[in-house]
């Protein structure tokens, strides 16, 4: 079972953790999908969204997640805040932590940087998105996604297409599908490709229709514009031409492979909108639907580990 | 004064030999080597214990003028004296820069705090912004041994080109930064398998063989003397090879830190194993010892680059490059030689006698009528470094809670004891 303190990655989880969490994330998917959707399994908790980043759809999956489970939750917005002003992440940190919250969920542009603030607050940290590093909500509530409509999450070829270079989305993914041995090829153009990739137990394909054939899951990315400082593709047009998925790409994958995008979608630069939109193939509302119980399950597992973590020193101070 | 060291493992870089026996030391020059003790010298018994050369530390960030908070030369010079560091090389990068023959005598005045020697290198470009040259004539008159703009490169090749050749007409020494900073812009790894999967801003190892290559035609142009400061890639070493084969006045120098660690030490982001260059991979790591033990490679250096706490306190790629090194170096080179690639010799040629004989410094050597600048150590002696125990006004070592060999048991500047009991 998921025993950690912090939520960081997807890369310090076991197979049987994974799977743990996407168990559990299954019940909170019936319970949203009724009229009373509460739980009270956060009950009395504090959960503070600290976003360096701008986020719409993550923060308010994590903001409806944490006030499902009862939690009081409270949103910083960092691009306005203090950090402004010259204060380090280290300080941010410490203030937050002085007012003792429970759950910190945090999304910072710098690789590494959740994983510093971890060190140094003594509550539960949840990486929602770091740099280029990873994003391990992101990558549980595909697999979750993936596990619902394909029966399993073993034994299947997942292509993941586009910018992975700077795509934490794609790190995430790449290491939770292989650890659930899957077959995983990455597509795109060499510039957006990271090097040594190759070396992480995966396929790379440049030919987006070699990397499309046969594969039973199509996750496209989203092309980072904000990212790019100049040179990595000549236009967007070409790039769709190449690495945009139309009806003629997917139809070299599997006859039922499905479509996923962690959004927000570029339509007609990465993604044909009559893709995005056919029910057949695309998965991607599912995956905002997931997404919010997925975001439970882990920080309800979280909630848990931290109360047991509490209990033992409260007995052990008993016990002296 | 008359000192005597007997039963000494005598470490000589010059003969390159490892023996027992005993030195001699009047006034502050060696004057016999396995000579009987003169009447009314003073008996030191080593105890089998190594006795070298004192270490020529080449490339020390010094804090002053700017920074003295994060290193003064006082407190450099103790660190020093501590790690059997007997000269140090200052670096020119500091607020401003060592670029006008004021701020050299200053930093010269200063540097009377310290109980080593201090020699220091002068920018190569005013405010080491790449733009105009600096008074050269005048700054190597004022003491400079070096001319280096640091770890930045000057982009315009003309400009280096005319820096070069007016070097060559004063004999003067440049020391460059192998590296084509288009291509390392914003880099905080070496690209490969670690960085991807850690998500850092990358440079390929390929970008310091393009710097090399580069600067190594230039030389070739105006055959000055040259130095590069850190050659850290396999990919380097052919060009390198070739430029001393056609007999241009090349020397090459790599940091203790590039020889003991590689890319994957930065676990889960530690910002004090964040260089420039960064860290390599292993096999290029395994590559530059063989360099060094083969004489391609000619000095190690610790690359001293004092950080508080609050420069590296930081997101990995926003952390700022550099560790402290002066009392590690001698521990670190002796993971090196208990690891069999590089014989104490060896180590000495690159860590002494090299930097004396490129820089035209007197110490470095174990010969009769060189200075005694000694350090004797056991390279056995285990220890596990606590970085808040280093003298330096900063703690920036990668080694903090490192198991390591190699105590300095004591250190002498031209015959006075600097270090050690009764120092």
């Amino acid at each position: 079972m998921f025993r950690a303190r912090h939520l960081l990655g997807i890369e310090p989880l076991a197979p049987a953790e994974i799977t743990a969490i996407l168990d559990l994330a299954e019940t909170y998917v019936d319970l949203n999908r009724r009229t009373v959707k509460h739980s009270n399994a956060l009950e009395g908790m504090t959960q503070i969204n600290m976003f360096f980043e701008n986020s719409t759809r993550t923060q308010s999956s994590f903001e409806l997640a944490g006030k499902r489970l009862g939690a009081d939750v409270m949103n910083m917005s960092m691009q306005t805040s203090s950090v402004k002003k010259g204060e380090t992440l280290i300080d941010t940190a410490l203030t937050l932590n002085a007012m003792h919250p429970d759950l910190l969920v945090v999304r910072h542009p710098q690789s590494g940087a959740v994983d510093l603030l971890a060190q140094k607050v003594n509550c539960a940290v949840l990486n929602a998105g770091d740099g280029r590093h990873e994003h391990p909500t992101q990558a549980l509530l595909d697999a979750l996604t993936i596990r619902r409509t394909k029966g399993r999450l073993h034994r299947l070829t997942v292509a993941i297409c586009g910018d992975i270079a700077h795509s934490r989305v794609a790190r995430s993914n790449l290491i939770l599908l292989v650890k659930m041995e899957n077959r995983v090829r990455l597509v795109g153009p060499a510039t957006l490709m990271p090097s040594g990739v190759g070396e992480l137990g995966c396929e790379v394909y440049e030919d987006m229709r070699e990397g499309l054939k046969g594969a039973d899951v199509v996750m496209m990315l989203r092309l980072q514009k904000e990212r790019m400082d100049g040179g990595f593709i000549p236009s967007e047009r070409e790039y769709y031409h190449r690495w945009g998925l139309d009806a003629e790409k997917l139809a070299l994958a599997h006859p039922d492979a499905i479509v996923m995008h962690p959004g927000p979608m570029n339509r007609g630069v990465e993604i044909d909108g009559t893709i995005a939109d056919d029910i057949n193939r695309s998965v991607i509302q599912d995956q905002v639907e997931m997404g919010v119980a997925v975001r439970m399950a882990c920080m309800d597992l979280l909630a848990r580990n931290l109360r047991a973590q509490r209990g033992a020193m409260a007995s052990q101070a008993f016990e002296v | 004064m008359i000192l005597h060291f007997l039963n000494a493992r005598l470490i000589d870089p010059e003969a390159q030999t490892d023996a027992l026996g005993c030195l001699t030391v009047t006034d502050g020059i060696i004057t016999a080597l396995n000579a009987e003790p003169p009447e009314g010298a003073k008996l030191i018994d080593a105890g089998g214990k190594c006795l070298a050369p004192g270490l020529i530390d080449w490339g020390v960030k010094i804090g002053e003028p700017g920074e003295r908070h994060k290193e003064s030369f006082r407190s450099a010079g103790l660190a020093a004296a501590a790690g059997g560091v007997t000269t140090l090389i200052a670096r020119p990068d500091t607020l401003p820069a060592i670029d006008a023959p004021e701020s050299l005598e200053f930093a010269t005045r200063r540097a009377a705090d310290a109980p080593v020697h201090i020699r220091h290198m002068a920018a190569l470009t005013k405010g080491r912004d790449g733009r105009e040259m600096v008074e050269m004539s005048f700054l190597r008159d004022g003491g400079a041994v070096a001319f280096t703009d640091g770890v930045r490169v000057v982009p315009d090749t003309r400009l280096l080109s005319r820096c070069m050749t007016y070097a060559r007409g004063l004999d003067a020494l440049i020391v460059g930064h192998p590296q084509e900073p288009g291509l390392s812009k914003g880099a905080a790894a070496t690209s490969g398998k670690f960085a991807s999967l850690y998500g850092l801003p990358a440079v390929s190892p390929m970008a310091e063989v393009m710097g090399l290559e580069r600067d190594l035609a230039l030389v070739a142009m105006t055959g000055c003397r040259w130095h590069a400061d850190q050659i850290t890639t396999a990919g380097s070493l052919p060009a390198l090879r070739r430029a001393r084969d056609k007999g241009l006045n090349v020397t090459a120098g790599i940091s203790i830190h590039h020889l003991t660690l590689n890319e994957f030490d930065v676990g889960g982001y530690r910002t004090f194993f964040r260089f420039t260059p960064p860290l390599r991979s292993e096999d290029d790591r395994m590559a530059m010892i063989d360099a060094v033990a083969e004489g391609l490679i000619d000095v190690i250096a610790s690359f001293h680059t004092p950080q508080d706490e609050e420069s590296k306190r930081l997101p990995f790629a926003e952390a700022a490059p550099g560790a402290v090194g002066l009392q590690t170096l001698l521990p670190a080179a002796m993971r090196l030689y208990h690891q069999g690639g590089l014989s104490l010799p060896q180590l000495w040629r690159a860590m002494s006698l090299n930097p004396a004989r490129r820089l035209g410094l007197p110490g470095g050597r174990l010969s009769q009528g060189s200075p005694a600048d000694l350090v004797l150590f056991d390279p056995d002696a285990p220890f596990i470094l606590d970085r808040f125990t280093l003298l330096s006004k900063s703690k920036n070592t990668p080694f903090d809670g490192a198991r390591m060999e190699g105590k300095v048991l004591g250190t002498w500047v031209a015959g006075k004891k600097v270090h050690g009991d009764n120092a």
